[in-house]
């Protein structure tokens, strides 16, 4: 039997889940179609001042993407823990924490990127106007995968639960609001016009942090989750 | 000696002899202390020349915030050590501070509207000091909740730990970018306390207050702790040994 090398475990990861994916085409609209009600939701109960909406446009959008990424994390390891591969992946040779990172990035491509996708046209219903559009999709692509990695942490805790959904966003909000906060404020700079190289800066750095430390964190908590 | 005073604190059994022993100075030292600090605090200090007498709830208030981030501090070192060495009582510890920890965090809170409403004219502000200390009380939250849904407690206690260290990561993250997010959206109209060159008869409550408080923690977190232990080892045979000498 030839050995596995890392790289070829992780890409061979990463391909079987998206192939699980797109195997439940139907599960993989929901988050996406979650996020475009939510956000439509919001000019309705506000009322139709296109002031207002504008004012509270970037920080809709924002919170719609996280309560997206809050409702499908828990199906990262839910399956995989259900029919035991979970704890095939324990027993593999390589570290758990990069395995893990495979997981992570075929969630964030399943349901992060559709809503970066989605944005611009939420944007235009938000009048959110056109300059600030890309910085819009900017801190989508720079937030999202925050949100899969310190979520991947909360999913592992407690994957084991029966009633995990409620305890997960008790867990994990609180940790989604630097996020929010620097994400929305990015936007809301672009709108004005003044430059927004810092928030890009603490946004990136986020997403560096939590690259390097929410891995090994999510597999510590896996293997208590399993034990 | 001192590696011998560790093994020997790591035993259920010692913990729960020497932690009653302790329970009585610690709850006698705090009562002491607070009244102390109470009379100190309501009755010598002099009024404030600008808040009149309602400043004195700060004899209270910020006792209990700074509690509320100690014991998280406490949480998250003795969850590091119970994750890297195993120790059964640092697990212990970890979670019979999460409750005394919201109380405080919740205390904070309430006092802090409490004076905020004479002193500000309303009962809560998105104040950065305040923003973070109500997330800091959802952290709290989650971990007591964590801890409540794992049914195994040896698990539940491994599983919180590592919650707490996540959250020590974060706290100053969060904290920073409510300041930030503050200071940038909400204009300065709030005069707060800030740094006020405080008289020493002001003072000096305060810090007894302080003390007081850490008293009362131990106290509790001992009694916690204790409690914990018994169900823990319920099956054991020096537990059942105890509440047969109990029974005589």
């Amino acid at each position: 039997m030839s050995t596995l090398s890392l790289t070829s475990a992780f890409s061979l990861l990463l391909k079987r889940d998206l192939t699980l994916a797109y195997r439940r085409r139907a599960e993989l609209v929901n988050p996406l179609l979650f996020f475009v009600l939510v956000t439509a939701m919001f000019p309705l109960g506000i009322g139709n001042d296109a002031k207002l909406i504008e004012a509270v446009g970037p920080g809709v959008i924002w919170v719609a993407a996280l309560l997206a990424a809050l409702l499908s994390l828990d199906a990262m390891f839910r399956a995989d823990y259900d029919d035991g591969s979970l704890e095939q992946f324990m027993l593999s040779a390589h570290p758990v924490s990069i395995l893990v990172l495979a997981k992570v990035l075929a969630h964030w491509l399943v349901t992060g990127l559709p809503l970066f996708i989605a944005a611009p046209l939420l944007a235009l219903l938000l009048n959110i106007p056109a300059e600030a559009i890309p910085t819009l999709m900017l801190t989508l692509i720079l937030g999202t995968p925050v949100l899969s990695l310190i979520g991947s942490v909360g999913v592992a805790l407690t994957v084991g639960l029966r009633r995990g959904g409620v305890i997960l966003s008790l867990l994990i909000l609180p940790l989604y609001v630097p996020v929010l906060i620097f994400a929305t404020d990015t936007v809301k700079t672009a709108i004005v016009g003044i430059p927004i190289t810092a928030q890009l800066s603490i946004l990136s750095a986020m997403l560096v942090g939590s690259l390097v430390l929410a891995p090994l964190a999510t597999a510590a908590s896996l293997r208590i989750s399993l034990s | 000696m001192i590696i011998r005073f560790f093994h020997q604190m790591g035993s259920p059994r010692y913990f729960y002899d020497v932690a009653g022993k302790l329970v009585p100075w610690f709850m006698v030292s705090f009562l002491i202390s607070l009244v102390l600090g109470i009379y100190y605090g309501l009755f010598v200090a002099p009024p404030d020349y600008q808040q009149g007498e309602s400043y004195r709830i700060m004899y209270i208030h910020v006792p209990a915030a700074w509690m509320s981030m100690f014991i998280y501090v406490v949480m998250a070192v003795s969850g590091l050590i119970s994750l890297v060495w195993r120790i059964k009582m640092t697990e212990v510890i970890v979670i019979s501070s999460a409750t005394v920890g919201a109380s405080f965090t919740f205390l904070a809170l309430v006092t802090g509207s409490l004076w905020g409403k004479p002193m500000w004219g309303t009962w809560w502000v998105w104040d950065a000091r305040l923003t973070s200390e109500l997330l800091l009380l959802f952290l709290y939250l989650g971990i007591i909740a964590l801890h409540s849904a794992v049914e195994d407690k040896r698990v539940a206690a491994r599983a919180v730990s590592i919650l707490a260290l996540v959250g020590v990561v974060n706290i100053p993250i969060i904290h920073y970018s409510v300041e930030w997010w503050n200071t940038l959206h909400q204009p300065a109209s709030i005069t707060k306390m800030g740094k006020p060159s405080m008289d020493i008869s002001m003072l000096m409550p305060l810090l007894i207050m302080a003390i007081s408080f850490k008293l009362y923690y131990g106290a509790v977190v001992l009694m916690r702790a204790r409690a914990e232990i018994i169900e823990r080892e319920r099956n054991a045979r020096w537990v059942l040994e105890m509440v047969e000498q109990e029974a005589k």
